[in-house]
């Protein structure tokens, strides 16, 4: 007898806190001052570039340096949008990503030419052209930038407060909904497919995986919603200029680091890497340059002494999932080997048991 | 003749170019890494020749003798002390590891060194010239630069094909564990072989440092120049790389001479446009 099952007590009950920290975190334009709602959207903004990235380069094997490139371009989105159309704001955070998506399968096109390695610097040439290339159109204000009209900002809410409570819930919305989505992706065929290209790409690739159509529909996905981001970091800042808006310090080394240090190809990573960024930044945020030293010092360690991360070392130790993309098997008591305890097996990073898991549970 | 000396010009700069991909094209060519902070490193290079410069009043060309061995032996233990750490089947931990590496070299010379851009001054060589034809005049400072770094292509050549250590690095490459089980050291050859690297990165450091100025942040975009020679010309051909280094830097040329604004997103266009029709460059290893 045995019995196929995903979630364990500790998923369960962080899933139900999560529900719950999330309603609270929703509420919190009514009990949060007009700072800590611009701290937490910074937060969400963060926690979505961060597991983003992570899907790519951790779980997609996609190390790329220029995802600053579709953060800069959703930005331009939004200005280009407001100011030529008018439109209520919000509008341009999905308009953004539906244009980003099509450039960014172009973009695929190009540098998945690039072996892994060489493939990150290729993104990153790719984040220079969109800055060089923006600086260079006047209407959008060329090399200085431009700011965003109040006149547009009027068109998503009237008064300063609703705007800012409606920006803050969009990043709810975004930061949220990234890591729900990359949890989902993970447990679907994708996720599997994933997995399995990760372990062997060619074995996977014999079982008929398309690794490039998986590779390629997880590029756009991610630059789709980074570009999402984008606009909605601009609508934050309300001004936009080509160095700020392709900035590889802010839009990938931090991403990179938080994700690195939390604990790279695990869903809880990102999270716990980007609130680390946050409480550390609070007492180094000073210090400017030494911050980022202590950052990049901070990844270089654990990438040579822990590459899981935090959660990966916390994870190996207690078997501790909270959110189980894997299967477990619970093998129904057999006496004489166990002594009636469970037996667990816990299918991470195997893509053949999950496979075998899977079709035992159809 | 503003077209023709802006093209003799951009040449010459690939000399330069081609000098920031060498050293890359050879880690890569030895133990599969791409090093992020290539580029940070030759700005290393550059202020560490400004501080010897300033205490010794030496010529820049001359303080090469003080940075290369210094610049090879930090590679060297760069290399078997971290790096050698992050090697393995797995391309991310040396990619990120390098990272974090590169953003702790900008932030640590913004530290030292401050936001001020510096400028290494070489005497008369500078801005000295002669005419090659009525409008084109070759500088003294880049046809040096152009030549050296024909030098230290043909010289890693020479390295690589013709002598022992060349062969243990061309061993490593091609198979790790049997080169090993031939008695050979690969973490030493890896270090060594950085160390090589270190040691043209430190050229390319101080004939940058020459030509225009510098700061802390420049590396980045060294990086990238270097980068796409290295695709231009194909992986693992170092006389492909040079002219990898010259094409960037006729495409620049010929941007600039459109609109300044175009110079950069010229050479970047030209990457692309290479990796759109041939990906493996003009002139691959196979090839050869």
């Amino acid at each position: 007898m045995q019995e196929v099952t995903r979630a364990t007590a500790a998923s369960r009950f962080a899933l139900a806190s999560a529900i719950v920290l999330v309603m609270v975190l929703a509420a919190a334009p009514y009990w949060g001052s007009t700072a800590s709602l611009r701290l937490l959207g910074e937060i969400m903004v963060y926690l979505a570039l961060a597991s983003l990235w992570n899907l790519l380069a951790g779980f997609t094997g996609l190390v790329s340096i220029g995802q600053q490139a579709y953060v800069g371009f959703g930005g331009y989105m939004l200005f280009t949008i407001c100011i030529s159309l008018g439109w209520n704001p919000l509008y341009a955070i999905p308009i953004a990503a539906l244009v980003a998506a099509p450039i960014s399968a172009l973009v695929a096109v190009l540098v998945f030419r690039l072996n892994g390695a060489y493939f990150a610097i290729g993104t990153w040439v790719v984040a220079e052209v969109f800055r060089l290339g923006f600086a260079q159109m006047s209407s959008l204000g060329g090399g200085s930038g431009l700011s965003l009209p109040i006149t547009v900002m009027r068109e998503m809410a009237s008064t300063k407060a609703e705007r800012e409570a409606l920006i803050y819930w969009a990043a709810l919305l975004l930061g949220t909904g990234s890591i729900t989505i990359v949890y989902l992706l993970l447990r679907s065929r994708i996720g599997l497919a994933l997995t399995a290209i990760r372990d062997s790409e060619v074995a996977s690739s014999s079982l008929g995986v398309s690794i490039t159509r998986v590779k390629l529909l997880v590029y756009v996905a991610v630059a789709a919603a980074t570009a999402m981001v984008g606009a909605l970091v601009f609508m934050q800042k309300l001004r936009i200029a080509p160095n700020a808006a392709f900035s590889v310090t802010d839009w990938t080394a931090f991403v990179i680091f938080m994700v690195v240090i939390g604990g790279i190809g695990t869903i809880e990573g990102p999270i716990i890497g980007t609130l680390l960024y946050f409480v550390l930044r609070q007492f180094l945020a000073d210090f400017g340059s030494i911050y980022l030293i202590v950052l990049g010092g901070l990844a270089i360690l654990v990438m040579m002494v822990a590459p899981q991360g935090i959660w990966g070392f916390v994870a190996n130790r207690w078997g501790l999932s909270l959110f189980p993309v894997g299967y477990r098997v619970k093998l129904q008591a057999m006496p004489a080997y166990n002594n009636g305890k469970e037996n667990e097996y816990v299918g991470r990073n195997q893509a053949h048991r999950d496979v075998a898991a899977a079709r035992r549970n159809r | 003749m503003d077209w023709v000396n802006g093209i003799v010009q951009g040449v010459l700069v690939g000399g330069l170019f081609a000098l920031f991909a060498t050293g890359l094209s050879l880690i890569f060519g030895v133990m599969r890494i791409v090093n992020i902070a290539h580029g940070d490193m030759i700005i290393a290079c550059a202020y560490l020749a400004f501080t010897i410069i300033q205490l010794s009043g030496l010529h820049p060309l001359v303080s090469l003798l003080i940075v290369i061995p210094i610049a090879s032996l930090v590679g060297y233990l760069l290399q078997t002390a971290i790096l050698n750490r992050t090697l393995g089947k797995d391309i991310l931990p040396p990619l990120l590891v390098t990272f974090g590496l590169s953003i702790i070299v900008q932030n640590g010379l913004l530290e030292v060194y401050s936001a001020d851009s510096r400028r290494l001054a070489a005497g008369p060589i500078e801005t000295g010239s002669f005419p090659l034809a009525r409008g084109i005049d070759i500088g003294y400072l880049p046809l040096l630069t152009f030549l050296t770094a024909v030098v230290v292509v043909a010289g890693l050549q020479f390295v690589f094909y013709r002598t022992e250590i060349g062969r243990s690095f061309r061993a490593v490459s091609d198979d790790p564990e049997t080169s090993q089980l031939m008695g050979l050291d690969n973490r030493k050859v890896y270090g060594l072989a950085m160390a090589l690297c270190l040691a043209v990165v430190a050229i390319a450091g101080v004939f940058l440092a020459t030509r225009s100025n510098f700061d802390p942040f420049m590396g980045p975009s060294r990086l990238i120049f270097g980068f796409e020679a290295v695709i231009i010309g194909g992986l693992g051909n170092l006389w492909g790389t040079l002219v990898g280094g010259v094409i960037l830097g006729v495409a620049q040329a010929i941007g600039a001479q459109i609109d300044p604004g175009w110079q950069l997103l010229a050479g970047h266009i030209a990457f692309l446009v290479i990796l759109a029709i041939r990906p493996e460059g003009l002139f691959p290893r196979g090839a050869r």
